[in-house]
């Protein structure tokens, strides 16, 4: 197999950021010190003057941003997810979701994959906690072209969105000429009626290659992208329950209210008899190490996905 | 200021004070204390300092007004409807299934709130937020935000301070309503905030420190504020929780207890006779 291009989605984060600002005057820039890592460095590289710096001081970040907002501007406020969903969540919560303004929350370093850093780092709950405000739209970009199509949507879309970047180089394998991304519709990337997997983020990819692996079992699997975590494409979901009767689901996040609940959520309330397993990180903390065996470790990877989908 | 104006301002704020009476009265619910702290600082802004319209409430060039401290929203309620963005009745409706009047204020639902506060120390980040932007904009129009001196326990207050003087905001103005008392007793027993105005100037703020209940000294913050270039400014106002009503003056009780009937007859006598006696002036 050829070499596939790598490029970490919070490096398409930035450069989504800078692309948009050429055209956008009242997109603006908040940032708590992490510039360089949530690589919001490159937008201020180019626009000085929109990229305004706030400390290591997340809650008072998303609670200007959401003054800013008020005043017309349409803010991407940036830090570590750890933080920007953690750390921030009731400013996030009462300054932004309750009044519904238009911040962006741009955060990177979601999941198990921050890697080296450790637990304190790793932060696998924030599907969770952004998804349980309600009207705030919940997106984890699975590439980098996908990460730069849903800045870009995230903009376009009037109110609060919570977007997740990784941290880790990881493979791109959507055509940037061809793709088009819309806020709340699932891809299918490939097709197959003996179990379906339903994926998020850095997941994806390794959903394709277990429904490789399957095939070769002579399982077909198919392997649904959900970008948009909330509002949930539930049609696709249910299709997929209807048509396949077994889902996986897949996601760099604890398995407590992630994706893997919200699918299960929807499936039991239609009735639709369909067996669920969701992928995820179980009910502990990460630890330090390299992100690609620490993936593995916990269980994100391919061959555990096909492990899973296959005993199910 | 004249004679006239202040005598005004008097009878507006002893309107604002009935105001916030009928309302936690009929909610049988809402903090009627630090409201009648602050009745002053709402009438002086919404009918003298801020450039306001009840007609267009969303005018993207008025001055902008945060209420911090969010639980004392039937004296921003009170002094909205005196100034005519929602009729007077409505302030019976507070807290009530189906009102606008939320138990602390909603940036969409009441005409001129500018901005939905309730859990402390966030909306003097909002507000803050607000001042940056209209820099950015390169409008004209200055943000004022009122917290309260238990508010400023919170430590995101202090973050919200940092910004306003790191962007050198002097078009922020945040007013702290030092009326010594929080829910569990008095702030200095409760967690001792010290001096405030060193604080802030520390801080990088400009600050004065006034009666809250003396519209000369508020106007005299106010012009200061307006001269001060490159640094937000700052008003500690020294004022008495419960100022109008005799029961309710410097008593923790009333931080967020309702009148019963007897009680709000009580008060309505007192600031109609209050009212009856401003105007005999």
């Amino acid at each position: 197999m050829a070499e596939v291009k790598k490029m970490a989605t919070r490096d398409a984060y930035g450069a989504a950021l800078a692309e948009l600002g050429e055209e956008k005057s009242d997109l603006v820039v908040f940032e708590a010190d992490l510039a360089a890592a949530t690589k919001t460095g490159v937008f201020r590289k180019k626009f000085p003057d929109r990229h305004f710096e706030c400390g290591i001081a997340e809650g008072n970040m998303m609670a200007v941003a959401a003054g800013a907002a008020s005043m017309g501007l349409v803010p991407f406020a940036s830090s570590f997810a750890m933080f920007a969903a953690g750390r921030a969540f009731e400013q996030v919560r009462n300054s932004i979701g309750y009044p519904h303004l238009n911040v962006k929350i741009g955060a990177t370093h979601g999941g198990i994959s921050v890697g080296e850093d450790g637990a304190s780092h790793q932060c696998c709950e924030d599907f969770a906690l952004m998804r349980s405000i309600p009207g705030m739209v919940v997106l984890c970009p699975s590439d980098a072209v996908e990460a730069r199509a849903a800045v870009r949507a995230a903009y376009e879309y009037v109110g609060p969105v919570y977007l997740r970047f990784g941290r880790l180089a990881i493979p791109v394998f959507h055509d940037q000429d061809t793709f088009r991304f819309e806020i709340g519709k699932g891809e299918t990337l490939r097709d197959g009626d003996d179990v379906a997997i339903i994926a998020t983020g850095l997941m994806v990819y390794e959903a394709v290659q277990a429904a490789e692996q399957l095939q070769a079992q002579g399982i077909h699997a198919r392997v649904i992208n959900l970008c948009t975590i909330k509002p949930l494409d539930t049609e696709l979901v249910l299709k997929a329950a209807r048509e396949c009767g077994k889902i996986v689901t897949a996601e760099e996040h604890s398995i407590i209210g992630g994706l893997g609940e919200a699918v299960c959520a929807v499936v039991a309330e239609s009735g639709i008899p369909c067996k669920v397993k969701r992928v995820g990180v179980n009910d502990e903390f990460g630890h330090s190490g390299p992100a690609v065996p620490l993936l593995k470790q916990f269980g994100l990877s391919a061959e555990n996905i096909a492990k899973v989908a296959a005993e199910l | 200021m004249t004679e006239q104006e202040k005598k005004d301002l008097a009878i507006k704020a002893t309107k604002v004070r009935m105001g916030v009476i009928e309302g936690t009265h009929a909610a049988k619910a809402g903090h009627p204390g630090g409201s009648l702290s602050s009745a002053d600082m709402f009438t002086y802004l919404y009918f003298k300092e801020m450039n306001i319209d009840p007609d267009n409430p969303h005018d993207p060039d008025r001055d902008r007004f945060v209420l911090s401290k969010g639980h004392t929203a039937p004296g921003l309620y009170a002094a909205l409807a005196l100034r005519g963005f929602f009729p007077w009745e409505d302030l019976k409706t507070l807290r009530q299934i189906g009102s606008h009047l939320q138990g602390h204020p909603n940036m969409n639902m009441t005409p001129g709130v500018d901005m939905s506060t309730g859990s402390l120390g966030q909306g003097v980040s909002c507000a803050a937020g607000m001042a940056k932007a209209a820099k950015y904009l390169g409008k004209q129009c200055r943000v004022y935000t009122l917290l309260g001196d238990g508010e400023i326990e919170e430590g995101q207050v202090w973050e919200a301070f940092m910004f306003a003087a790191n962007y050198k905001l002097d078009n922020f103005v945040a007013i702290i309503d030092k009326n010594g008392l929080q829910i569990d007793g008095p702030t200095k027993d409760v967690m001792d905030s010290g001096d405030i105005a060193a604080k802030l100037r520390a801080f990088g703020f400009e600050v004065m420190e006034i009666n809250g209940h003396d519209f000369d000294q508020i106007e005299a913050a106010f012009n200061k504020a307006r001269e001060t270039k490159g640094k937000p400014f700052g008003i500690v106002m020294h004022t008495v929780k419960g100022t109008g009503v005799s029961y309710m003056t410097n008593s923790v009780e009333w931080h967020g207890k309702a009148p019963n009937d007897e009680e709000y007859q009580i008060a309505m006598n007192e600031l109609n006779a209050k009212l009856a006696e401003l105007e005999a002036k």
